[in-house]
């Protein structure tokens, strides 16, 4: 086997190596899938053959000319990018009516990274309106279908980056991650996808929802790959003030370290009731699995976790009550067609261009935010992050990553959950903490339940630490193989 | 009828003195075509990010050690949010809870002499919105977003002016102060020095203020005053008729002379501040205070109480000459190419003052430079030229006849006749005209000398030196 549909990053860049593939015929082979599946999955928002050939052109004449080198490690990989990224020329939509034509003036530093490191942008991908959802079902633009059950949600927010990956339409793509919006996703399409460290990945020309909590990362089929992903998208960037200053580090370099001894810290809060049996059951078995590969697990307490999601409710929302007003209809964006006055053109304009759940957390946030409840909800909130930080903080005294289940359920059925907010808003409720806290914390595939939904399991590490998450799950990967189990679509 | 008190408080926003603007790398640029100043920042694009223009930092530290102020170690960005159409974000980045200066003070100088010291609430950084365009569109408004995101720094008084003297006198002095900083160009007219005014009135000895109305966007000295002025007596004709002030943002229309409450922005103004994720804590640190300490001009009372020392000025002449920066570095430029330190002083606030009023100019665009004017002065000082010679002489230089002093001298023959049997000459044919003076002279009469010597000025064309002619004249009639 040289290259198939479900080659992962690392062999595709193998197979481009060695000439097997070019980038021109994985770019077309994905085009054409993707378009093919688009009626049933809705996975993309835009595609852009034209724009897509002419990049991997460019990356087939620079490899001819020997452009495949360290600056360029990933020449020719195709990759999708969540619709909430800005690239230059390209239509970005955030899932929203609001920038339904929308065509970016210039490029994110993730993206721009990516294309540096030589890989070729397929599309962008759909995702709940302004990343607000746990399901895809927000999206201005349809529903994203679980590629395992297409009656079930893939996920959210970054549920077309899931969708994508999961089905083969790509072999890697980009998500955001404010509140588990690639955990979960991954979890629910059995990917492997990690949230970096809170300024690992720049945040210039992301679309914010909540600021101090959005992450970018990467959604992949295997750790490893996700390592390759991840040396590309990293680095401080001067256009982000919350963007680490450190050098560049290689994620690769641990992935083949023994996992004798690590201390695998598991929270009593992750593993209580509130957990379908299925997912406790599979959960379970993998962690028999990371004993069975040398660690030893130790039972450790996070008291304030339990606050995350009530916390979380009031953080994101004021942030993205915020973020949200520069849509405005004033210099771009939706704009409603017929209004009285300049106060009317904003309600109008808004009131047209946003979805249910946008207009809620919105309101919500002007409210936690309004004059007289600041102290009481934000102000508390923040106290929460604190305190829920120190526990982590005490919990690797003992450990050396923290694991449990990346979310309560597995994938649901579509309007399941959609009339319910709070229901909506607990399928986060393991994934939250660590968006609060700003740790790096990534879901991988390790089961599925009694009726065959995929289970993830997620691994918090210590803030800076995916160098050794990835090599925790790249040694599980290596020793199972649910990670290598795709949807028959 | 009551007596009242007025209560003022003044909010000033300078305009730091960057190169760029505070949050992007978009020029700050007076003047250039709408929105090719604006930045993916600038114009609140998705996902632009704002970073921090570490010189409009610097700048707020110099004022916060100019005037003795707290400076804070720490300071934090909030976010005012309120919808505008020149405020592209939906909000503004500005400092609320923890602004980067706090408290310190001025001290002002009234006309009669009294000082009195104005103490500050705070200073802290912001970003200025863009402009609405009205003129050139019909039914709809323009937006120009090259002003948005200019640094600000917001000077915040207390309510301790009790006068619209004293209001301007603070405005005047900290004009001057952010000049001699060098940390904003004070050019009103360009809207980089403009100040909002807090209007209150109480009966004397109140201890309570009356209700304030905020007088904003002044960006003159001259409709400050105006606008105090109108306010004030409005709020007493409201209150002595019965009549409540209610708290308002009010315009000074400078055609009409009057105030006028104005829409506010939002109708609840609750700006729902909070930090703003984007921006981690301002930190100042060890060294970049020491090297900003180190960096300090000498200001304004400190240069004043050195040129009474130094030069022998008055405490008068010398506060005049240090109050801008301008001014005493012409001062020091002259005094240092050679000439005597208080006639330059005289010069300068007496005929370069009054030429440069009269033509509406700042002393750098003065027609003679520092350097010439310590030519003309030393040309006093060493007798070549008489004081009205020398006015003679400088109105010329001013008006650009000739380029040097010695040149107009020279050109016009104006030099001092100091030879003394010239002067003999000159005395010996006016006394041989002078029968009734001299008689009047030896009866005693001194001023009738006087008139002697000015006839024989004027019979040089003053060029006479008036000293030496005294002398021969009292000589002759003894």
């Amino acid at each position: 086997m040289s290259w198939n549909t479900f080659s992962t990053v690392a062999e595709t860049v193998k197979a481009l190596n060695d000439k097997k593939v070019s980038a021109v015929e994985l770019a077309t082979h994905y085009l054409d899938r993707a378009a093919a599946l688009q009626p049933v999955l809705n996975a993309y928002v835009t595609l852009d053959r034209e724009k897509t050939l002419a990049d991997a052109k460019t990356a087939d004449d620079k490899r001819a000319v020997g452009g495949a080198d360290v600056a360029a490690p990933l020449l020719g990989v195709p990759v999708a990018h969540k619709d909430i990224y800005l690239i230059d020329g390209w239509r970005t939509t955030c899932g929203s009516k609001m920038l339904e034509n929308f065509i970016a003036p210039y490029t994110s530093t993730v993206v721009q990274n990516m294309s540096a490191a030589g890989m070729v942008t397929l599309g962008k991908l759909n995702m709940d309106e302004f990343a607000m959802g746990s399901s895809n079902e927000t999206s201005y633009f349809g529903t994203v279908k679980n590629p395992w059950d297409i009656s079930r949600v893939p996920g959210g927010s970054s549920g077309g980056s899931a969708a994508s990956v999961a089905a083969g339409l790509t072999p890697a793509s980009t998500g955001t991650d404010t509140g588990g919006s690639i955990r979960q996703p991954a979890m629910f399409c059995n990917l492997t996808g990690l949230k970096p460290t809170y300024g690992v990945c720049s945040r210039f020309g992301i679309i914010a929802f909540a600021s101090s909590l959005d992450q970018a990362g990467p959604f992949a089929q295997t750790a490893e790959d996700c390592a390759l992903l991840l040396n590309a998208m990293a680095g401080f960037d001067p256009n982000d003030a919350t963007s680490l200053d450190r050098p560049k580090e290689n994620y690769s370099r641990d992935l083949a370290k023994p996992l004798a001894g690590l201390r695998v810290g598991l929270p009593k809060e992750f593993f209580g009731e509130g957990v379908a049996s299925g997912i406790a059951k599979a959960v379970d078995e993998a962690l028999a699995v990371y004993r069975k590969l040398g660690a030893v697990t130790v039972e450790v307490s996070l008291p304030n976790v339990k606050y995350s999601v009530p916390a979380y409710y009031v953080v994101a929302p004021a942030e993205a009550s915020s973020n949200l007003s520069r849509f405005d209809g004033v210099r771009y964006g939706h704009r409603a067609a017929e209004y009285s006055d300049l106060m009317d053109m904003y309600k109008r304009s808004r009131a047209e261009g946003f979805g249910a759940e946008v207009k809620r957390r919105i309101l919500i946030g002007t409210y936690v935010l309004s004059l007289g409840y600041y102290d009481a909800y934000y102000l508390q909130a923040g106290k929460l992050r604190r305190l829920i930080a120190e526990d982590f903080k005490r919990a690797y005294e003992v450990c050396d990553v923290v694991m449990g289940p990346t979310a309560p359920e597995t994938a649901f059925q579509f309007g399941s959950k959609s009339d319910d907010p709070v229901k909506m808003y607990l399928n986060d409720i393991f994934t939250i903490c660590a968006n609060l806290t700003g740790q790096p914390a990534m879901s991988h595939p390790c089961g599925v339940d009694e009726s065959g939904q995929h289970v993830g399991m997620q691994i918090i590490g210590n803030y800076l630490d995916e160098a050794r998450m990835l090599n925790v799950a790249h040694q599980f990967q290596l020793a199972t193989d649910w990670h290598k189990c795709h949807p028959s679509i | 009828m009551a007596q009242w008190e007025v209560v003022i408080g003044l909010e000033t926003h300078t305009q730091l003195t960057t190169v760029s603007k505070i949050f992007s790398g978009s020029s700050t640029e007076f003047g250039a075509a709408p929105n090719t100043q604006a930045s993916v920042v600038d114009l609140a694009m998705p996902g632009a990010l704002p970073v921090m223009n570490r010189g409009a930092v610097e700048r707020a530290v110099k004022f916060g050690l100019a005037i003795g102020a707290k400076i804070n170690r720490r300071s934090i960005f909030a976010r005012k949010n309120y919808f505008y159409p020149d405020l592209p974000k939906g909000y503004q980045i500005s400092q609320f809870e923890t602004p980067i200066v706090q408290g310190g003070g001025l001290t002002i100088t009234l006309d009669d002499g009294a000082t009195k010291f104005i103490e500050l609430t705070r200073a802290h950084l912001e970003e200025d919105a863009g402009k609405s365009v009205h003129e050139q569109f019909d039914a709809e408004s323009g937006v120009d977003l090259n002003r948005a995101g200019t640094p600000l720094l917001e000077i915040v008084t207390e309510p301790v002016m009790r006068s619209a003297k004293e209001a301007i006198a603070y405005a005047k002095t900290l004009h001057n102060l952010v000049r001699y900083l060098d940390i904003c160009d004070g050019n009103m007219q360009e809207g980089s020095f403009r100040c909002d005014v807090n209007v209150s009135v109480r009966p004397m000895g109140q201890k309570e203020f009356g209700t304030r109305r905020e007088i904003k966007n002044l960006n003159s000295f001259k409709f400050m005053q105006q606008a105090i002025d109108y306010e004030v007596q409005w709020q007493i004709a409201e209150i002595e008729d019965g009549r409540k002030i209610q708290q308002a943002t009010v315009l000074f229309n400078p055609d009409t002379g009057e105030t006028k409450a104005m829409r506010s922005k939002e109708d609840a103004m609750d700006y729902r501040y909070f930090p703003d994720p984007d921006l981690p804590p301002l930190v100042v640190s060890d060294e970049m205070l020491a090297r900003i300490k180190a960096s300090m001009p000498e200001l304004p009372e400190a240069k004043c109480a050195r040129f009474s020392s130094q030069y022998g000025l008055s405490h008068y002449d010398a506060l005049l000459l240090s109050q801008d920066g301008s001014t005493a570095s012409y001062f020091e430029t002259a005094v240092n190419a050679g000439a005597d330190a208080k006639l330059v002083a005289n010069w300068i606030l007496g005929e370069v003052s009054a030429s440069l009023n009269r033509e509406d100019k700042t002393i750098e665009q003065s027609p003679v430079n520092a350097v010439r004017l310590s030519n003309l002065v030393a040309r006093i000082s060493d007798g070549t030229i008489s004081h009205k010679i020398a006015k003679t002489v400088f109105e010329a230089l001013w008006s650009g006849e000739a380029a040097s002093v010695d040149a107009v001298i020279e050109a016009k023959g104006l030099k001092q006749i100091s030879d003394s049997g010239t002067l003999e000459k000159i005395v010996d044919e006016v006394l041989a005209k002078s029968a009734a003076q001299i008689a009047d002279y030896k009866a005693g009469k001194e001023k009738a000398l006087m008139s002697i010597v000015g006839m024989v000025m004027k019979a040089s064309q003053g060029k006479a030196n008036p000293a030496q002619v005294n002398d021969i004249v009292r000589r002759k009639l003894a």
